[in-house]
């Protein structure tokens, strides 16, 4: 009798530990939010609009990015200090967490999934690892900061060094050994970005007015300058924040990319790299983001204007809606169709869900000091 | 004690701005915030450096704080530090650098 009570013990014991996730589900209208001040990210569903639960134990997350495994079930999330933790978005729960640096800035994810990259600030340089793992594969010591780290096809990255004024290209088809490139770009690269095809990468001058693009189809054309001073020698304005470039620069034909110390939005044409307008907007842009139809493109700004989102339509190339939707709007993310952008606003505590079309707000949600908003999307994309 | 620093604090504070054409009046918990949350872009929310140079106590041992409220409220030339001038009195710029020198006080959780 005893025997099997034990037995029956024993079954329910595995039974409990074996049992399924209460739901099945996919993953493409997932995403996190980035609570920096917690240590602590909100996994949300897009559809629902909701929360789903939150993970906790993420060190200091004042700019934390994430990228995607191709599966977009597991986030990889990068903190300030030099944490990179592995989240697992369906269990809710962290798979595996290091230290790997001692101030880092963000990362990116091989084309093939296998590979996460770090991009350092201390010590400056990139260090490679095992995707599944976490292992440590190899690294690129720099000497500098490295900053707009992006993913290129086959298993390639692009980056700019801030101190050395550079742009390096490093090949990990053989992730132990890596093998780098290294372009003379223009003084204090501040981020970078690569197209959504993967070609050119382009990375943001604050030292100097202008741009430095890099053709990696033939990198042996080597860098050159485009928007070469648009500042025309005018005093800049003060920078309260560093703009971030990302693929989302890029609508139809056109590239929007933010002036440094103007209050401007630059616009380029892709095929020959021409400025071709400057769009006057409210402040200092920080983001400048297409929605993912190129209909629409959406600018957040610096403080003491962090309240204010402008909306540019790319058809007349004018500001049609100036928005005020909450305090410190640190962060715009667009559902992975454009039909909604979600606004992280720090100083309210919460995000906000903003239809792109008539502006109507869909919904809030509760959330400590939010910044980026991070979806499954980018798992699918380029340079994201 | 405490309630004597910080009533010294509200005081120093509400000081007419005398430089700064537009400083805001904010109290003791809107600079802290400002100095984590908008300094941190840069400098990192714990002020351990980021783009921007380490702000902790230790990185600055040895500046004085005159020398420190100059590059806040002017800038730092060559580098990506901003002049803050229009956004902060000589008061408020000097009290951030006093602060930072101390170690500077955590923000308040909401």
């Amino acid at each position: 009798m005893r025997r099997v009570w034990l037995a029956l013990c024993f079954a329910l014991l595995t039974a409990c530990a074996q049992t399924p996730p209460a739901e099945v589900r996919g993953t493409c209208d997932l995403g996190l939010i980035v609570e920096r001040a917690s240590g602590r990210v909100v996994v949300v569903d897009t559809t629902a609009k909701r929360a789903l639960g939150a993970v906790e134990g993420l060190g200091d997350l004042s700019h934390a990015s994430v990228v995607f495994g191709r599966d977009g079930r597991y986030a990889y999330v990068f903190g300030r200090d030099g944490g990179l933790t592995k989240v697992d978005l369906l269990t809710q729960r962290i798979v595996k967490r290091v230290i790997q640096a001692g101030n880092s800035i963000g990362g990116a994810i091989s084309q093939d999934g296998r590979l996460v990259v770090a991009q350092n600030y201390e010590p400056g340089g990139i260090k490679v690892f095992d995707a599944e793992t976490l292992e440590l594969l190899s690294e690129v010591p720099a000497g500098a900061k490295v900053v707009g780290l992006a993913d290129l096809p086959g298993q390639k990255f692009a980056y700019a060094l801030f101190e050395k004024g550079e742009i390096w290209l490093t090949d990990l088809t053989d992730p132990r050994h890596p093998h780098t490139q290294k372009f003379p770009a223009g003084q204090q690269p501040y981020d970078g970005l690569v197209t959504p095809d993967g070609r050119y990468y382009l990375a943001g001058l604050f030292g100097e007015d202008g741009v430095a693009l890099l053709d990696t189809w033939r990198p042996e054309l080597g860098v050159r300058k485009i928007l070469e001073n648009y500042g025309k020698g005018e005093e800049k304005l003060p920078v309260f924040k560093m703009p971030h470039l990302r693929g989302w620069a890029v609508a139809g034909e056109h590239v929007y990319l933010p002036a440094i110390g103007r209050h401007e939005v630059l616009v380029v044409d892709r095929r020959d790299w021409r400025e071709v307008a400057r769009i006057p907007v409210k402040s200092q842009p920080v983001f400048v983001m297409a929605r993912p139809d190129g209909r629409q493109v959406w600018v957040n700004f610096a403080h003491p204007d962090n309240g204010w989102v402008q909306v540019i339509d790319t058809l007349s190339g004018k500001v049609v809606e100036t928005l005020q939707p909450g305090k410190a709007i640190l962060h715009m993310e667009f559902t992975p169709r454009g039909g909604e952008v979600w606004l992280s606003a720090r100083d309210d505590h919460r995000v906000i869900v903003l239809d792109t079309q008539r502006y109507a707000r869909l919904a809030e949600l509760p959330a400590k000091s939010p910044s980026g908003i991070f979806f499954t999307s980018r798992a699918a994309r380029t340079g994201f | 004690m405490r309630v004597c620093t910080k009533l010294a604090m509200l005081f120093i504070l509400s000081l007419p701005a005398w430089s700064g054409v537009g400083a805001a009046e904010l109290t003791a918990p809107e600079l802290i915030r400002l100095v984590r949350q908008d300094c941190g872009a840069c400098h990192g929310m714990t002020l351990k450096g980021g783009l921007g140079k380490p702000l902790t106590r230790e990185a600055l041992a040895g500046q004085s704080p005159e020398a420190l409220a100059v590059i806040i409220l002017h800038g730092k030339q060559g580098t990506a530090m901003p002049p803050w001038k229009s956004l902060l009195s000589e008061a408020q710029a000097h009290w951030i650098a006093e602060r930072l020198l101390a170690g500077f006080p955590e923000e308040p959780q909401p």
